[in-house]
């Protein structure tokens, strides 16, 4: 009998989220042992030729992470969907949009030019920007298309499950394998990590006071955290109470608030809208000079809320923003 | 940035969706219909039992289904029949305001009003006022946006057919 | 995106109201739209779906059709939620499968183009259908009713309301602010039209109130706090320090006869400052509790309120064995349970100072209405004799009406006595002096049982009646007949010219307002106001006395102005709906409570958020809990929660995203 296949992929990510396949260290062992892979351009050497040539739903599993955000990327989202059983969103980015998500506050073009041309880092007196064909001794490449609107993987193709978190843990991981390979499957649409929000698992928990009213919102470079005290106890915007757990509390024990990247739990639609809900009630101020006072130490509410969640929220995307329309190559 | 242009702004009135408490801005509301006051048939009312209940969810899935605008009408401060859930609402929207403009969505699409309940006539006029400023924006336009948005996906999709593979190695074209 | 369970059969009702609705909306279009949406088994367009029939209907489709969730599109549900949900009981389903849409306050009545008008009932009514798919059964909770009441207010409307009830066996608390119950009314000297003496029909009921063995009477004491809900308020009492013990005193004024201060000589309130009283005192002969009060404002025996012991207390003395006067005494707050509470606060006469050119305060001999009550009173500061502040006895006397009413610069409402109250003041003025008398009127408006008869027999009586809003008072003769009086200028506008017309006496009709503290009152006891700022009744039809807090009610003038009759009826009716609690012994209450579900991580970001401590951490489970029986249902928790784990019946999250889904899916 044949061991099932996996593959891993990645799209706009940063490399985290491979190297959790990396932290399950030994464990990994075990896995392979399973399994074999039969795609991971970050560690092995296949061409996409070889999983084109493979049947449809050939491949068990497929743990894509990163967001969707090039005409490349939305090709082999299509492509794995159609190879795979199982297509599962990996991390933040596949899950929620993640980091690259909040590039849905600009035009493409901004960000085009910010990163070609105006960025203090760029030297590129001749504005060269890359072109979707060029020509290079005497060959004709092309590159993929930067899309206007970041997505999740789920915003592109169908997907059975999500794992979260920037990056997910290996025990979630490892967890999510064991499932899967022992025939335990979740059901479809199920995000693999505890419906309870971080505070449960939380070792600050007991310190967070039943009678909070806010005052101010210290930012983490502004003030002196202290090691053991709810966050929120000490002014400190953290989107624990309203972001899944599982992740084993890792920010938090490491004296940094939660940032939210496990994303909501599936009672919420919208993260960024409830930890805004859940803060302000809380003011303790009455008027509006007082509670705007108290506001600007919040002075970026959609980075703050939707760090990891832009295109997964309500809103998805700046709504002003040009949407410059693919014109049909006919 | 001007925001989203207008489909067709010939037929277009604009939806705005109100949350409004039971006990004050409702009843403002049916104070108005007894009056026999007119004004705009541009408000979907959503009862509510104060305005504390408004979920900064509610607002932008109204937005997200197409609404032009969002008015919450809640007690006057002081007099919320709960005591303080005005407050909260009114907290919330401080910084909802922010977020909204920061995504692109102009202040006036939103409104928290007080409208006790015998204010009947403050009803017509906050409904009218903000067709009027609604109008002069135009439509928000989220669902038709979203489709708009999602037609570069759908292009490839095309593109590459059921069958799955890629037709053509051509790129894509760049866009203007 | 609409996903209606399999399971779910929707019957749709829209009414017409008559015309109400049908005429400004397409109801049968309506129902043939609904009728094609997902989940809709039935709809149907009917006239009056309230009515028997309408009612019948429903019954008879949740059987035949095997219906699960019903909606009617007609009137507010703040109108007949309640009998369309019995209907639905009726049927033999849970109540709260069903689901109300406004199409009349919120539509037909507001709107003047019938095609969208039409399509806001269509709308309103496919929200309202994909929402029912998500209700709930639900359970209603009964809680019992305390049978006491409390009664705030002891004018006529708050003496009648507490005889009423105490009459009928109920225990009754009667809080009055004022060392003495009887309110305006004790100050009139008769009554329209039927010049009933006030005392004579009045003090009986004082003094029944003072003996009634159900009645508890604090005078002198203002309610300072109310908590709780329909059938089970508490309610704290200030009981201000009078100095007298009222269990000891007997009202013998013993003590009055033999102050220090041998004259009166501080402004008597009851009077309008036309008489004068002592710093010990009982505010009227009549006065209810018959308990005398010391004013340390100006009694010897304290500096500037404060006791300092240093008068030689003659009072005392007098008072002997009694031992009923108590400098010491302190106010004191007590703490009471009742089921219900009728607040029956009054009104407060229009400053008659902010009609400059009317003179009041400028000229002596213009006199505010009230003060005319007490001068032609016989227990009044002249005994009964019309004697003007300058001495002198009055051969013409001008009363000009709508003072602070029916007047966009000061009140825009008709306080609705005047007209009648001026017509008696006219007549028992005439009676006293003999004077000629003018009405400057801008309306008569006499409409009660005999008042237009009543203003007849003015005429008769050969009192003028001169209409025409009067542009000022002067004491500016130009004739030497204007000399030494008062001239009135008037348009009279039945003649078509400008009068002046001297008088000796200028009598103000002023108005009627809310008490200056009726926004406090108001928050007190959870009520609104309308714009001019009485209280809001529930209904201005079919609850005139109930407000939009269960088993708060109103009476009298605080609700807005009204005169002796109205003001007992509406006494009765508020006593009659407060019984119709305390009988029916126990209050249904709406299950729109919030609750915690499982996934709840404990962060207790919920806790300080509820005003009535319904929410706990409980320290075992680590988790929020709610207390069902202190949750008022207000929702605020449910959209705090950052992680959506509280929720509220009848407003669950999915059931206002279908609606707000639904509302725009067209």
């Amino acid at each position: 009998m044949s061991k099932p296949k996996v593959a891993f992929y990645w799209c706009a990510s940063c490399g985290g989220c491979e190297e959790t396949v990396v932290d399950l260290a030994e464990d990994i062992l075990g896995v392979v042992e399973k399994v074999d892979i039969v795609l991971w351009p970050v560690a092995m050497d296949f061409k996409y030729k070889d999983v084109q040539a493979m049947a449809d739903k050939s491949i068990f599993a497929t743990l894509l992470n990163g967001a969707i955000r090039s005409s490349e990327q939305e090709e082999m989202a299509g492509l794995l969907r159609r190879k795979s059983q199982y297509l599962i969103a990996y991390g933040s980015c596949a899950h929620l949009g993640g980091i690259p998500s909040l590039a849905n506050q600009f035009e493409r073009e901004q960000i085009l030019k910010f990163n070609y041309e105006d960025a203090p880092t760029v030297v590129n007196e001749a504005k060269v920007r890359p072109q979707l064909k060029f020509e290079e001794n005497g060959r004709h490449p092309h590159l993929p298309e930067l899309r206007n609107v970041v997505r999740s993987l789920d915003q592109v193709v169908d997907v059975d499950f999500y794992i979260p978190g920037c990056p997910p843990t290996p025990n979630l991981t490892k967890a999510a394998f064991a499932a899967l390979l022992s025939g335990q499957i979740p059901p479809k649409g199920a995000v693999l990590a505890p419906d309870t929000a971080l505070c449960e698992e939380c070792s600050r928990k007991a310190s967070k006071p039943s009678d909070i009213a806010f005052t101010e919102f210290k930012r983490t470079h502004q003030k002196l955290l202290d090691p053991a005290k709810c966050f929120l106890a000490q002014g400190v915007v953290c989107m624990g109470p309203a972001t899944r757990s599982g992740c084993g509390a890792q920010c938090t024990e490491g004296n940094m608030p939660c940032t939210g990247c496990f994303g909501p739990t599936s009672r919420v639609r919208d993260q960024g809208a409830k930890i805004l809900s859940s803060l302000c009630a809380n003011i303790e101020a009455k008027d509006e000079a007082g509670i705007n006072q108290v506001l600007e130490g919040i002075p970026d509410p959609v980075g703050t809320f939707y760090r990891y969640g832009l295109a997964k929220s309500l809103l998805r995307r700046k709504v002003n923003l040009s949407a410059n329309r693919v014109p049909s190559s006919k | 940035m001007s925001e989203l242009t207008p489909p067709s702004p010939a037929a277009w009135t604009p939806r705005i969706i109100a949350f409004f408490c039971n006990w004050c801005t409702y009843t403002a509301a049916d104070l108005a219909g007894v009056s026999r006051l007119k004004y705009a048939s541009t408000t979907r009312v959503i009862r509510l039992m104060c305005s504390g209940r408004v979920d900064p969810q509610f607002i932008l899935d109204a937005f997200r289904q197409g609404a032009d605008g969002v008015l919450i009408g809640g007690c006057h401060p002081g007099d919320c029949h709960y005591v303080e859930g005005n407050y909260k609402m009114l907290r919330r929207f401080q910084l909802l305001k922010r977020l909204l403009k920061d995504l692109g969505i102009a202040e006036q699409r939103v409104r928290l009003e007080w409208i006790s309940a015998a204010e009947g006539e403050r009803v017509k006029t906050v409904v009218n006022e903000m067709t009027a400023q609604i109008k002069a924006l135009g439509p928000l336009g989220m669902p038709q946006a979203f489709a708009t948005w999602d037609q570069e996906v759908s292009e490839l999709a095309r593109r590459t057919g059921d069958a799955g593979e890629v037709e053509s190695q051509e790129p894509v074209a760049a866009a203007k | 995106m609409v996903s209606i369970k399999q399971d779910i059969r929707i019957g749709f009702y829209v009414c017409h109201c008559g015309h109400n609705i049908a005429s400004m909306v397409d109801c049968p279009e309506v129902a043939s739209y609904v009728e094609k949406l997902p989940g809709v088994v039935l709809s149907r367009d009917y006239k009056y779906m309230c009515s028997d029939p309408g009612q019948e209907l429903i019954q008879k489709d949740i059987k035949e059709f095997d219906l699960n969730r019903v909606v009617v599109a007609s009137c507010s549900p703040l109108l007949h939620e309640h009998t369309f949900r019995t209907a639905v009981a009726a049927g033999g389903l849970n109540p709260f499968f069903f689901h109300m849409v406004n199409i009349r306050e919120h539509d037909s009545w507001v709107h003047t183009d019938r095609k969208e008008a039409t399509a806001k009932a269509k709308a309103l009514a496919r929200a309202a259908i994909r929402r029912v798919a998500h209700h709930k059964a639900l359970e209603v909770k009964q809680v019992p009713v305390n049978p006491d009441v409390l009664v705030v207010g002891g004018g006529i409307a708050g003496i009648h309301a507490a005889l009423t009830l105490a009459n009928a066996g109920k225990k009754v608390y009667l809080v009055e602010r004022e060392p003495s119950i009887g309110g305006h009314m004790a100050k009139f000297d008769k009554t329209f039209p039927t010049l009933d003496c006030a005392a004579c029909i009045l003090t009986p009921k004082m003094s029944s109130v003072g003996a009634h063995e159900n009645i508890t009477l604090w005078s002198y004491s203002e309610v300072v706090k109310m908590d709780g809900y329909v059938g089970n308020y508490t309610v704290m009492v200030k009981r201000k320090a009078r100095f007298i013990n009222e269990d000891l005193c007997t009202g013998c004024q013993e003590c009055v006869a033999n102050c220090i201060y041998k004259e009166p000589k501080f402004t008597d309130e009851f009077n309008e400052g036309l008489g004068k009283r002592k710093p010990v005192y009982i505010p009227f002969p009549q006065a209810t509790p018959q308990v005398v009060l010391i004013d340390p404002d100006v009694c010897l025996n304290f500096k500037r309120g404060v006791l300092t012991d240093k008068c030689k207390k003659t009072c005392v003395e007098a008072c002997g064995d009694r031992k009923a006067i108590d400098f010491k005494q302190k106010e004191q707050f007590t703490e009471i349970k009742v089921g219900t509470i009728i607040v029956a606060t009054g009104f407060q006469t229009f400053d008659a100072k902010r009609v400059l050119p009317y003179g009041y305060g400028v000229y002596p001999n213009v006199y505010t209405a009230m003060e005319v009550e007490r001068l032609v009173n016989a227990s009044g500061p002249t005994s009964g004799e019309v004697i003007l502040r300058d001495g002198r006895q009055p051969k013409a006397i001008g009363i000009i009406h709508c003072v602070g009413s029916r007047d966009k610069k000061t009140n825009r409402w008709c306080s609705r006595v005047c007209c009648m109250y001026s017509m008696k003041l006219a007549h028992l003025l005439k009676e006293h002096t003999g004077a000629e008398i003018y009405n400057f009127y801008i309306d008569i408006r006499a409409p009660g049982k005999g008042y237009e008869e009543f203003y007849d027999k003015l005429n008769e009586e050969g009192v003028h009646f001169v209409r025409g809003r009067v542009g000022e008072v002067t004491d500016w003769g130009m004739t030497p007949e204007e000399e030494g009086k008062l001239v009135i200028r008037v348009e009279d506008t039945l003649a078509g010219f400008v009068r002046r017309i001297p008088v000796d006496m200028v009598v103000l009709a002023t108005g009627l307002e809310p008490q200056a503290d009726a926004q406090d009152v108001r928050r007190l006891f959870n009520m609104s106001c309308g714009t001019e700022g009485f209280f809001l009744e529930r209904h201005p039809k079919l609850a005139p006395v109930n407000t939009f807090t269960d088993g708060i009610f109103i009476a009298g003038c605080c609700q807005g102005p009204r005169d002796i009759p109205d003001t007992v009826a509406q006494a009765g009716a508020a006593a009659a709906e407060a019984m119709v609690l305390i009988d029916k012994g126990h209050v249904e209450q709406e299950p729109n409570t919030a609750y915690v579900l499982p996934d709840c991580c404990g962060c207790k970001s919920c806790l300080p958020l509820c005003p009535y401590t319904a929410i706990t951490f409980d320290e075992a489970t680590k988790k929020a809990v709610i207390n069902e029986a202190l949750c008022k249902g207000c929702g605020t928790c449910v959209s705090s929660c950052p992680s959506g784990s509280i929720a509220q019946n009848l407003f669950e999250d999915e059931e206002v995203f279908s609606e707000i889904e639904g509302v725009l899916a067209d």
